[in-house]
């Protein structure tokens, strides 16, 4: 047992060091209160985002009741702030799982059949892969009318690949690692194989790899919004920088203040990711 | 100054970090070396032989640190160096071989590329002188067509002709002392008498010191002028080859030799029924093919092999890697399928089952893997695992957990193994799980795979016994895949000894270590490691060199 702990302990000064647990901390931290802007939304600001709430163009910090302002039309930026961030945080969340079920389904199936099976699935994900993922989401949305369904929707659909190339690797190493020809000698069911015994042992890369896929496609709705894309019955931070542009000059909070919130976001959840990664990644942990 | 030491470890304590299975992974340890030397430092996984190793070279991992003690290399405490030193005595004083050349060299640059780097580090030779030198080492290591090796990559050389180039790389710089670090455990046996064959002459012609580590007593008998035993980090017990070998004091150091499978296997008795539990017919198995433009790789791993396995009874299958042992192995499971040939059990033909058919029928043959670490799912428990093949199969969970604990106990472990995950184990332990697990579905056949290989030679001997112990007791038939033949006489009834595809010698392990009848069995019986000093009778001393 030792010999094998030397070789494993002597790599570590060639390793990058872990971030401190602080930072991993402190991000799930923020996670947690802009989840509970968005969750709250409704109990502070129940008649929505849309109704006026005081003189337009009303700066932070001046008026009773509006911390953030008013925009050009006199809704609260606060309340539209928090809005913002349910949309946000739905499409990030809805999109990545839609887009990690389809890559597991496609990258297990392709990793443990292998073969023509494999070689078919794989071209599959390049098609998708080569197309250019932004212009692909905008043509997907245009194509159906914009909706938070259909823009999450389109954001799976670009997303996948990643995930599906990632699980099809692990598969290939795992299936034939020893304990999967143990199952497969007992009699057991190749499907039982594939999600019982072979996949939770690449959850953990899994995860990983869908944490920084949030905030990509976080970072998409917020592109898409901005150019107008978005889904025009919500409130949401691409489209309040976009409607800001038009008096940056004059009222520079109005793009500042979403835009600061499209990056705190991003940045929180890269985070968490890195964190998990150093947690869950076999190869990270001591 | 000529009778001093070459290196001198003296009182030698090394602490490992909190948390650890004990607080020193060496007390007090005192080992010398002197020049033109072989000393053998013997212990299991875990006696801190390849900590010692370490020390020595200044590598220990940054956890660990010196407690006390003293390194000397010709009276230079080598603990007391700075690291610019240090990377000064290594290469040029002290040489390395590792265990595993595949991962101790870099696969993406040539043989010889790596082999001048050694000169280009330790002194000012020009590129055409370097180039040179480096020929004539791996000349010096007897690698066949050294001018070609020297631009070959290493994934271009096979185990044995890596394992030269890394000695080559080591020797490059005349060193006074070679650490070995199971320089031929993960080798063929063959091999294995090679290497060590030519550590022994590099040895002497050079007046080399060589500190080398193995777990197997028979490695020991073949190469060792001094012996070192370590058990949990101590030493137990030193002397001579012949006095440690010979008349072993400690307890410890007597178990260790007698766990090293003897060369004798019981007389024959011929099998007490007629009845097959096994036929194996004119099995066939190409890999690859020859490509589109005749450019591909065609490899025979079978070609057309037969043999019988009577019902209650022991077959030994032995080879070197690459002599489709393996392949063999996995057609009598069905985790590969031939191109022709059947496999029958009784009167069922195992190879025409379709898929779902194996699947009803698999309690009829079970595999025991090589493995004990990657064989069993890390993320289940013990007890799940065990129960598995039984619920597969529809038993009920509460059912097939009293079966568990009945199998734990016959596999020699305890039943509160159940609710741990495998790797709070050890390889041995490990490894009873797996037969565990294999024997769930009652199976008439237990083919195991290099089963004991990666185990320590005194966890192999328990782990034999427990197969021979089960083998008679539930009447099973066994396949016994090795590579090792003193393994075979263990515990083989017949033995099929294949090389490149084909069984060239069947018959009773007895007759065939007796009376080997094809040149290549004699090559295997004449590499076992041990095979001169281990028997008893022969003082290793006056035992030629092999």
């Amino acid at each position: 047992m030792t010999d094998a702990a030397v070789t494993v302990a002597t790599e570590t000064p060639l390793r990058r060091r872990k971030r401190p647990r602080a930072v991993f901390i402190s991000g799930i931290a923020m996670l947690a209160l802009i989840a509970l802007a968005a969750l709250t939304a409704g109990l502070f600001w129940p008649a929505g985002p849309w109704v006026a709430a005081g003189e337009p163009y009303t700066p932070p910090m001046t008026a009773p009741g509006l911390p953030l302002g008013t925009d050009v039309l006199g809704r609260d930026v606060a309340a539209m702030l928090a809005y913002g961030a349910r949309v946000s945080m739905l499409i990030g969340i809805a999109s990545t799982l839609a887009a990690a079920i389809l890559g597991i389904v496609i990258g297990a199936t392709a990793g443990y059949a292998r073969g023509w099976v494999d070689d078919a699935l794989m071209r599959f994900t390049e098609v998708f892969q080569t197309i250019p993922s932004f212009m692909f989401v905008i043509v997907l949305v245009v194509i159906f009318t914009p909706t938070i369904a259909t823009i999450t929707l389109a954001i799976a659909v670009v997303s996948w690949p990643p995930v599906a190339r990632l699980v099809r690797a692990e598969f290939l190493s795992l299936s034939s690692r020893e304990f999967v020809q143990s199952c497969r000698l007992i009699g057991m069911h190749p499907a039982r194989i594939v999600f019982a015994e072979i996949l939770p042992n690449c959850f953990s890369s899994v995860i990983v790899v869908s944490s920084v896929m949030v905030a990509t496609a976080v970072l998409v709705e917020a592109g898409l919004s901005f150019l107008g894309l978005g889904d025009p019955n919500t409130a949401s931070w691409g489209g309040m920088v976009a409607n800001g542009k038009a008096v940056i000059r004059s009222s520079p909070y109005l793009s500042i203040i979403p835009g600061f919130a499209i990056f705190v976001l991003v940045l929180c959840i890269n985070v968490v990711g890195e964190g998990l990664n150093d947690r869950l990644n076999p190869r990270m942990r001591n | 100054m000529a009778n001093d030491p070459l290196l001198s470890i003296k009182r030698l304590s090394v602490q490992l970090p909190e948390g650890g299975d004990r607080t020193l992974a060496l007390r007090d340890v005192s080992i010398d070396v002197a020049r033109n030397e072989i000393v053998c430092v013997v212990g299991e996984s875990g006696s801190g032989k390849s900590m010692t190793a370490s020390t020595v070279m200044g590598l220990l991992p940054p956890s660990v640190r010196v407690a006390a003690g003293t390194v000397e290399l010709d009276g230079q405490n080598l603990l007391k160096l700075k690291p610019e030193q240090m990377r000064k005595v290594r290469g040029p004083r002290i040489g390395m071989i590792f265990q595993e050349p595949m991962t101790a060299l870099n696969p993406l640059q040539r043989i010889g590329t790596q082999i001048s780097e050694m000169f280009q580090l330790h002194s000012k030779m020009s590129r055409a002188a370097q180039k040179a030198k480096a020929i004539e080492l791996l000349q010096a290591v007897h690698i066949p067509d050294p001018a070609k090796a020297y631009t070959a990559y290493p994934h271009e050389l096979s185990g044995g002709q890596r394992q030269r180039a890394m000695i080559a790389m080591a020797m490059a710089l005349d060193p006074d002392l070679l650490i070995a670090d199971e320089p031929t455990t993960a080798l063929d046996v063959t091999t294995q008498a090679q290497i060590l064959k030519l550590i022994r002459e590099l040895q002497q012609r050079n007046g080399t010191g060589v500190l080398f580590i193995t777990h197997d007593f028979g490695v020991v008998a073949d190469i060792a002028d001094r012996v070192v035993v370590l058990k949990h980090g101590n030493v137990v017990e030193q002397g001579t080859g012949a006095e440690v070998l010979g008349n072993p004091q400690h307890d410890y150091t007597r178990s260790l030799i007698d766990a090293v499978p003897r060369m004798e296997p019981p007389a024959y008795t011929p099998p007490p029924t007629d009845k097959k539990a096994l036929q194996v017919k004119d099995l066939v198995k190409t890999f690859g093919s020859a490509g589109l433009f005749g450019n591909g790789r065609v490899v025979h791993a079978l070609r057309s092999v037969s043999f019988d396995l009577p019902k209650g009874r022991t077959l030994g299958i032995v080879g070197e890697s690459g002599s489709g042992k393996s392949t063999m192995a996995r057609a009598l499971v069905r985790l590969t399928d031939p191109d022709s040939g059947k496999v029958l059990l009784d009167d069922l033909d195992f190879t025409a089952l379709s898929r779902p058919e194996l699947r009803q029928k698999a309690g009829l043959v079970q595999m025991v893997f090589q493995d004990p670490y990657a064989s069993l799912n890390p993320r289940r428990k013990v007890g799940d695992l065990i129960a598995q093949p039984m619920t597969v199969h529809g038993k009920p969970r509460a059912e097939a957990m009293e079966r568990v604990e009945e199998l734990l106990k016959l596999v020699g472990l305890d039943a509160k193994a159940m609710d741990r995950f495998p790797h709070e184990f050890s390889g041995g332990q490990r490894q009873r799980i797996g037969i565990a697990r294999a024997l769930a579905l009652d199976p008439k056949i237990l083919v195991a795979d290099e089963a004991v290989s990666a185990l320590d030679v005194s966890i192999q001997a328990q782990v034999l016994q427990l197969f021979r112990r089960l083998r008679d007791e539930l009447g099973l038939s066994m396949v016994f895949i090795t590579h090792d033949l003193r393994v075979t006489a263990q515990v083989c009834d017949e033995v099929a000894v294949m090389k490149e595809g084909e069984v060239v010698e069947y018959g009773p392990t007895a007759r065939i270590f007796a009376d080997p009848q094809h040149d290549y069995t004699r090559l295997l019986l004449s590499s076992a490691p041990g095979h001169l000093g281990l028997k008893g009778a022969t003082p290793l001393a006056d035992a030629p060199a092999v």
